[in-house]
């Protein structure tokens, strides 16, 4: 039985994608301490899922020869702290029911902890542990940058990750956002207690952002914020990250034995906070961001058989915004797929798509919005994702109506300006033939 | 796939007492969805009602009772090309007029393809569910094919395997260590299909595969979220009760997995390779073959053994000895014939598969001479327990873990008393399936290695193609 979710979807069709929402109630807790948290209060499952990042201590925060840092750190913040060492911290998180896990991206370090209600305290009472006090004993770290290590190994002969490496590398050369954001062997294997400890000074009262959804009221929840956060330092200190803007027009390749070649492209997009960033998102949606319905998918796969998967975004990071995609074709005809590609980019950025287009992709955003709140969990990342963006507690409600207001008008003056200025950076990895 | 999320308990606030110190949480009590209830159609349909008012978001799954090892000879692949060519349309609803509305409905969709069950599913607000009982009841019988969407749709699914197995030698490995694991079973066959067969599968070769096997009998239908099963009955009799069906229960016809009667070794050489490791799979019974008991115990032993980062392998192989950098074991419980017990470990620089692959095997035996003490069983159950806990706050997660049960052999009524089976595993029953199954059996030995590039140059593709020129 515990297994069976292993064997389910041994070969998935389609890619899953996103969703609206109703009446959620999302409660704004302070703590006595100050810290402040959004809640949404739900006691139909006895579970409780808090997420929070620290904004801006991502990798992008690793020092040029330390990439990795942010990497490591996620490893070993559940390694050992205070009074536990590794096999106690983690023995306690499992005999309470705890699950406590540290993600960090390029912009910011994700934690998210999911307890069972009558657990909470002690939930708290752990991260609190790993947060303040974490033990970073010589032990753990050999074995978390040893184990680390080998992952990076498998990643470094992984076509699809040669090539978003390669992508980045090029886009954003003297940036970092250009630089493998898990790290290199020799940079993890280089990493020192001191280097984890200089990384924990990212985390501060002034940077963390926290949503909270599930069995918990917000007079419970107040003292407990104070418990796990109130010990932090009351301002982060991050080191700034420039302003950068995607290379465009560059090709990079890397010629490697495997039957497949991989393709990643992209260039410049459109910030989150620019008023062009929904009409770039719902562009998005019908030249590859729909799985089903869009242009690169009738067109690379349905039509030419080239790809299982083919797929564009757009993605507003911190300091640049991105739109970019990617496939994986037969060596043979990776060119071909390349061209496809951007003639479909060509033809939005010229054409732009028909009203009917237009209609289709806002009704499956709109209705699909909804499915995002269909779980603690997925509920609480997408308030974590609404304050790190700055879009108000309003903004579920909003979001729509937003979708629903774009014309043809827009859709094609944000692809003209995503699409229309110098061409994407490809990035091509495998073999592929002329 | 590597999905480790699992099975759930809904709505048991009241049930669960946890105390805030380690203490094991009180297994008697906590229950899986409790509200689901399940009933049959006339024409043998088995319908599967989840409950989780939480949302107005309902998931609607069919599950047909076969996969690839109910494949034809020859055919490997078969039933994973026609998953894909199920969105190819119908007489009543042609192209992908099921896709567009679903997507113009703002629903998910999906689908995928085991060795023993194939299964398709839409998420969609709740309003919405007729439509998608009434179109997945229509795709049921009525699909249509033509030469014109089928065959690019191989060219898909070559790229599929090109992109998950080709590119990838430690799927490579997999392939190699289930066809030498699972003799005179086609449980030794990828999914996917060798890639020969599957690039001489015909869409007439699919049709056929659908016709003799789709049909309410050998299906399921699952359906998890803010419904009522007085509402499902009577949308489930419109929809899919209309399907005549005359055949009966589903029966498979496999042939018995053959016990291994000597070890066997499968290495995988690759210049492509930088990271090695090593896995031992063993055969042993799934839920469906066990015998009462067995199976519970095979999921306590695969946490106490390998389940986590303080299990006895890992605390032995990687904190202790330093011979790995990860390592650990797991049962694979869902099956419909017998399945697999596997250890795994990706070695340290410098130490030898084969010390780890006969350290592995002395923990093993130590648990078989020896047992287990009463703490290891005590967490094993509070972590195995968890997970069902963890898992109710998914409808989606619990669709599946039904319909994957029911699919391989369970019933309803056995999926609600797991947490209470595995709340009564002994220590005594622990240590009895190591040594049924495990301690000194044959198993099978699977290693990825490092090469130079000369040593496998025979293999590899050309590597002489030029650069891609300029590409905009």
């Amino acid at each position: 039985m515990r297994q069976l979710i292993r064997t389910v979807a041994a070969f998935g069709f389609l890619t899953a994608t996103i969703g609206s929402a109703s009446a959620i109630d999302i409660q704004e807790v302070t703590s006595p301490g100050g810290i402040k948290a959004w809640l949404v209060s739900d006691s139909t499952v006895p579970l409780v899922a808090v997420d929070f990042a620290f904004a801006g201590a991502g990798s992008s925060q690793d020092p040029d020869d330390k990439t990795g840092r942010a990497n490591l750190l996620s490893a070993m913040l559940d390694e050992g702290a205070a009074d536990y060492d590794s096999v106690a911290f983690q023995t306690a998180l499992r005999d309470n029911a705890v699950r406590l896990s540290f993600d960090p991206s390029r912009d910011q370090f994700y934690g998210d902890m999911r307890v069972i209600s009558a657990n909470l305290e002690r939930g708290f009472d752990l991260l609190a542990l790993a947060l303040n006090e974490p033990r970073f004993e010589d032990e753990a770290m050999r074995r978390m940058q040893a184990s680390i290590i080998a992952s990076l190994r498998r990643e470094q002969t992984d076509p699809d990750s040669i090539a978003g490496r390669l992508w980045s590398r090029t886009a954003f050369p003297d940036h970092p956002y250009g630089r493998p954001a898990n790290g290199t062997p020799e940079s993890i294997a280089a990493m020192t207690r001191e280097d984890l400890e200089a990384a924990l000074t990212g985390f501060g009262k002034d940077n963390l952002v926290i949503s909270v959804v599930g069995d918990v009221d917000a007079e419970t929840l107040g003292p407990l914020l104070d418990r796990a956060f109130g010990g932090l330092p009351d301002t982060a200190t991050l080191t700034p990250v420039p302003e950068v803007e995607a290379a465009t027009d560059q090709t990079a390749s890397e010629v490697i034995a495997t039957p497949q070649t991989s393709i990643r492209f992209g260039g410049p997009g459109i910030a989150r906070k620019d008023e062009d960033f929904i009409p770039a998102y719902v562009m998005n949606h019908i030249l590859g961001g729909g799985s089903f319905s869009s242009w690169l998918f009738e067109e690379v796969r349905e039509k030419r058989g080239l790809a299982y998967s083919v797929y564009s975004y757009v993605a507003p990071f911190d300091h640049t915004a991105i739109f970019g995609g990617g496939t994986a074709t037969r060596n043979d005809r990776a060119m071909e797929a390349v061209e496809v590609i951007m003639a479909q980019l060509q033809r939005m950025a010229t054409e732009g798509p028909t009203e009917a287009e237009l209609d289709d992709a806002k009704a499956y955003l709109t209705g699909s919005y909804a499915l995002r709140f269909g779980s603690s969990n997925s509920t609480a990342r997408q308030l974590l994702a609404i304050q790190l963006e700055e879009l108000g507690k309003d903004y579920i409600d909003r979001r729509n109506s937003l979708i629903e207001a774009v014309t043809l008008a827009d859709v094609r003056r944000a692809a003209a300006r995503i699409l229309g200025e110098g061409k994407p950076t490809v990035a091509v990895v495998g073999a592929p033939a002329e | 796939m590597t999905f480790r999320t699992i099975v759930a308990a809904a709505a048991a606030a009241a049930m669960l007492s946890l105390p805030a110190k380690a203490e094991p949480v009180d297994l008697g009590n906590v229950s899986i969805a409790p509200d689901t209830t399940t009933f049959t159609l006339d024409n043998g349909l088995e319908v599967v009602v989840i409950p989780d008012r939480r949302a107005p978001i309902v998931t609607h799954m069919i599950w047909y009772r076969l996969g690839s090892a109910d494949e034809p000879a020859g055919k490997s692949g078969i039933a994973h090309y026609l998953e894909h060519l199920m969105f190819k349309g119908t007489e009543a609803h042609p192209g992908n007029t099921f896709s567009t509305t679903v997507a113009r409905l703002g629903g998910r969709e999906n689908a995928f393809t085991s060795n023993d069950y194939t299964a398709y599913f839409q998420q969609v607000a709740k309003e919405h569910l007729p439509d998608m009982m009434a179109f997945e009841a229509d795709r049921m019988r009525g699909l249509q094919l033509t030469e014109e969407v089928s065959a690019p749709e191989l060219q898909v699914i070559l790229e599929e395997r090109r992109m998950r197995v080709d590119t990838q030698p430690s799927a490579e490995l997999g392939e190699a260590v289930d066809a030498a694991l699972y003799i005179n079973h086609p449980y030794g066959d990828p999914v996917i299909g060798w890639p020969d067969e599957v690039a001489a599968l015909t869409h007439e070769d699919a049709l056929s595969f659908y016709r003799n096997y789709y049909r309410p009998g050998a299906a399921i239908l699952v359906i998890a979220g803010d419904v009522t099963e007085a509402e499902i009955r009577d949308l489930a009799e419109k929809t899919y009760g209309q399907i005549p069906d005359d055949l009966g229960p589903f029966t498979r016809a496999r042939p018995p997995i053959q016990k291994l009667r000597a070890e066997r070794t499968v290495e995988l050489k690759d210049p492509r390779v930088q990271q090695r490791s090593t896995q031992i799979s063993w055969i042993v019974p799934s839920y469906t073959t066990a015998e009462p008991g067995e199976g519970e115990a095979l999921d306590v032993l695969g946490e106490v053994l390998g389940g986590n980062n303080t299990s006895r392998i890992y605390t032995a192989l990687v904190r202790e000895e330093g011979l790995a950098t990860s390592a650990g074991a797991y049962y694979q419980s869902s099956a419909v014939d017998d399945t697999r017990f596997v250890f795994y470990a990706t070695p340290a620089d410098g130490a030898e598969l084969p010390a780890i692959e006969a350290r592995a095997r002395e923990i093993i035996a130590d648990v078989a001479r020896d047992g287990i003490t009463a703490e290891e069983l005590r967490r094993a159950k509070t972590n195995l327990l968890s997970s069902v806990i963890f898992a109710q706050d998914n409808q989606s997660s619990l669709a599946r873990i039904f319909g994957a049960a029911i699919a391989t052999g369970s019933t309803v009524d056995d999926i609600k008393a797991w947490p209470q089976r595995i709340a009564s595993v002994t220590a005594e029953q622990v240590q009895a399936a190591a040594q049924t199954y495990l301690a000194g059996k044959a198993a099978v030995t699977g290693r990825l290695l490092t090469a130079s590039a000369e040593d496998a140059s025979q293999e590899a593709p050309d590597v002489d193609a030029p650069a891609p020129a300029a590409v905009q």
